[in-house]
């Protein structure tokens, strides 16, 4: 059996193996949908119900579920579209794949009810391609589906016609953002578009389109099987429910483990088995590699839920929790993180896709010794001059960690920047910033 | 150009999308191409544009856009190691090092014998299960200690 924690509701009872639609239905898997259909229920009060649950958004933005359906015009003649975005490539996140490979039928039924809330006529759930054998696997999923007649048309003799598809990505980290995704679903370069108009009056083919992270969708049926209510109730107001996250790095069992929201921090890293090693706890990211690193004091006394990480001065973002410990070398990890947003950035917008490569040059010479006392200012001023001067949040995203890497572990860039060496002794982690990083030469760097 | 088998699945991919729709299956078009030929030429691309009904330089744009696309011949295994931040922490910096030692080889390139090209990849979204590598594209193994390494490659050799 896998165990996500006591506390798990998505990921409850799943072993590895009992993916497929017989072992779903045998937890209550299309309950939720059957009893939509069969008592007729009104949109408009299923997507109250969510409101109520405080589901917020899983992917990054944590924006509420329930808000972001009502958008959606239903009366509007024609087709209509629900897209679930499984590109997941934020760094430090792997909870998509897991509910996935395990547990598809939740993500397959959560888009079938979004669908009948939202009188969408297709859905399309754009799966990363790096998971090659998942998205065969959903495929596969999608077939027992139809077969059951939960897709297709006259959904269980309803009279409901919904139809939903996979596409597989192949590459690009900013087809995560939905208007990018939604241009790749076309057969374009993935590249964000300008909002407004947003994906509820303009979105794929140019029509009405709601999209939801992979594990918003898996919730629904929870939802819609035991009430709003119940969910919020897991959570915290305003934070309904459980959330997977992912727990990587230093701890001793990087892994998934689903929690309800508001559980402390310092559980959860229990939960991973502590710090690997016993060693003590530098720095943690708790939203994945776009959002502010926090240091382990503030960390330590955090909850685990979107308004505490946002008031300790991070986000929650996907639920990536990257953890680093005393022989991390906070400039390597930076180096690392930008060349990321580096070699990710779309090129769309001059900030963004200049900005970027700027920033890791001058952290790669900060980190081989060839920084210079101003660089840090430099740091600062591109990080600024990107935030919020782009089209997307791929600039905030490579902005944020620059930021707040410099925040709270300046006197790590300054001796570097004195020493041409790191401030921290012995064996330092990451082993080196960027693979093959070495081959850079540092005058290229400056 | 390209074999009945790949044309056959490509138009499986089409059927997804509305029938105005068919560029919506130029990723997977080319995903296929890929899987027949080993990588994209001109020649190859211009045979999905023609496919689809598409202008070749907007399937040029998807091809380079991607970075799992081939652009140019790889050896006969291309394996792509990420090396991104939440992995490194989790040794597969020393995976990477144990790699080009073991094929003598650096990233982007491809040993003498044709056999094996080495990658660095970004995120795939396997982060706790670091380090992780993908063979082909297609095929991820997580976990990858030394000894799990060294099995692939003796597999693969």
């Amino acid at each position: 059996m896998l165990d996500y924690g006591p506390d798990s509701i998505l990921m409850k009872g799943l072993d590895g193996r009992n993916w497929r639609l017989k072992d779903y239905e045998a937890r209550e898997g299309y309950a939720a949908l059957r009893k939509l259909l069969g008592e007729k229920v009104d949109p408009t009060a299923l997507v109250n119900d969510l409101k109520k649950s405080a589901l917020r958004g899983r992917g990054g933005a944590g924006f509420p579920t329930g808000l972001k359906w009502s958008f959606m015009p239903r009366q509007f003649p024609g087709a209509k579209y629900v897209v679930c975005n499984s590109d997941e490539g934020e760094p430090g996140t792997c909870k998509d794949r897991d509910l996935l490979r395990y547990n598809p039928h939740a993500v397959i039924e959560g888009m079938i009810i979004a669908g009948y809330a939202m009188s969408a006529t297709a859905g399309y759930n754009y799966i990363h391609g790096e998971i090659w054998e998942v998205y065969e696997q959903f495929e596969q999923a999608l077939a027992e589906a139809r077969a059951a007649g939960y897709l297709g048309q006259n959904i269980l003799g309803s009279g409901y016609n919904f139809e939903l598809y996979a596409h597989a990505g192949y590459g690009a980290y900013i087809c995560g953002e939905e208007t990018a995704l939604l241009d790749s679903l076309e057969g374009k370069k993935g590249q964000p578009r300008f909002k407004p108009p947003f994906p509820a009056s303009y979105g794929l083919y140019g029509k009405p389109t709601t999209i939801n992270n992979t594990e918003t969708f898996a919730a629904v049926p929870w939802i819609v099987r035991n009430s709003g209510d119940a969910f919020l109730a897991l959570g915290r107001p305003n934070n309904g429910g459980t959330k997977l996250f992912s727990v990587t790095g230093h701890v001793a069992r990087p892994g998934n483990y689903e929690v309800k929201l508001g559980t402390p921090f310092a559980r959860l890293l229990e939960m991973a088995g502590g710090m690997a090693g016993g060693r003590r706890l530098k720095a943690v990211i708790p939203g994945g590699s776009s959002m502010p690193v926090l240091p382990a004091d503030v960390m330590m006394r955090t909850d685990m839920d979107y308004d505490s990480i946002a008031k300790a001065g991070s986000m929650l973002g996907s639920g990536a929790v990257i953890v680093m410990d005393e022989r991390t070398c906070m400039v390597r990890a930076l180096e690392r993180l930008s060349y990321f947003y580096f070699e990710e950035s779309c090129g769309q917008c001059t900030p963004c896709r200049e900005g970027t490569g700027w920033l890791y040059r001058v952290v790669n010479r900060i980190e081989n010794g060839a920084g210079r006392m101003e660089d840090l200012a430099l740091l600062d001023n591109v990080a600024d001059n990107i935030a919020g001067r782009t089209i997307c949040a791929l600039g905030d995203a490579a902005a944020l960690p620059v930021k707040s890497f410099l925040k709270h572990f300046r006197n790590e860039f300054v001796h570097h920047i004195e020493h041409q060496h790191c401030l921290v002794t012995g064996e330092i982690e990451p082993r080196w910033g960027r693979a093959g990083a070495q081959m850079h030469k540092i005058a290229e760097a400056a | 150009m390209l074999s009945a088998d790949s044309l056959r699945k490509i138009d499986g991919e089409i059927a997804k999308y509305p029938a105005d729709q068919k560029q919506s299956a130029v990723m997977s078009a080319l995903i296929i191409a890929q899987d027949e030929k080993g990588w994209l030429s001109n020649e190859t691309m211009d045979a999905v544009a023609q496919y689809l009904g598409m202008p070749p330089v907007a399937v040029y744009e998807v091809a380079t856009f991607y970075s799992m696309y081939n652009l140019q011949p790889t050896g006969k295994y291309k394996i792509t190691l990420c090396t991104c931040l939440p992995c490194g922490l989790q040794g597969s910096l020393a995976a990477a090092d144990h790699l080009r030692g073991k094929l003598g080889i650096d990233f982007n390139e491809t040993t003498a014998d044709g056999r094996f090209t080495l990658k660095e990849g970004e995120c795939m979204g396997a982060c706790a299960m670091a380090p992780v590598l993908l063979v082909n594209n297609k095929k991820m193994h997580d976990y990858m200690t030394n000894e799990k390494l060294d099995q692939l490659i003796k597999d693969l050799r």
